[in-house]
């Protein structure tokens, strides 16, 4: 039976993949380390949100839905967190940030 | 319903082997700890969709929770090792 919730659920579920797929892309072919941490920093926590906001309205409500929207929370606190973290671990290394023409790692 | 998800999970694993070419070939470390970032929020979903096909949802749920704070944690604590291991 195709009810509102599961369609509703199907829309969530593909927009996170597809963002998966982008965040993907980006980590494969951008030039060097701080572009590919733009593409999968930003990406894949737009794709996560999506795609646990899609499998909690799927599951209706219910103690699941909430321990699920709880992880959504966390993750939408600590990918930016990770994220920023290892940025400033690689600028203080010495990594140095890519110039228009020059190598692609 | 059931084959959708189950597609869904199988198109986020064929996801995770592209990564994986980042994981093995990435120059330097920082490249690598970031794609295992993203491979580790990648299965974090797929482990949700196993649970869905399983019909378990109540029980993967819990460990899909421990997966996100361990990946967190990692990260975090990588990032900091490096760090001091080039200050000091």
């Amino acid at each position: 039976m195709i009810t509102v919730a599961i369609i509703l659920s199907a829309i969530f579920m593909l927009g996170g993949i597809f963002f998966f797929f982008t965040a993907t892309v980006g980590l494969l072919r951008f030039p060097d380390f701080f572009t590919r941490l733009h593409a999968t920093g930003k990406g894949d926590t737009l794709a996560v949100l999506l795609c646990l906001i899609g499998i909690a309205i799927y599951e209706g409500v219910s103690l699941t839905a909430l321990k699920i929207v709880f992880i959504a929370v966390f993750m939408a606190m600590a990918q930016p967190t990770a994220t920023h973290a290892i940025s400033k671990a690689a600028m203080r290394t010495g990594v140095q940030p890519w110039r228009k023409g020059g190598n692609r790692e | 319903m059931n084959e959708f998800f189950l597609g869904a999970g199988i198109g986020l694993f064929v996801l995770v082997f592209f990564v994986l070419y980042r994981v093995v070939f990435g120059p330097g470390v920082f490249n690598r700890i970031a794609a295992i970032s993203a491979i580790g929020t990648k299965t974090l979903i797929i482990l949700l969709i196993m649970g869905i096909v399983y019909g378990r949802v109540d029980m993967f749920v819990d460990i899909s929770m421990a997966y996100a704070l361990l990946n967190f944690i990692g990260t975090l604590a990588a990032a900091k090792f490096l760090e001091m291991e080039k200050q000091s």
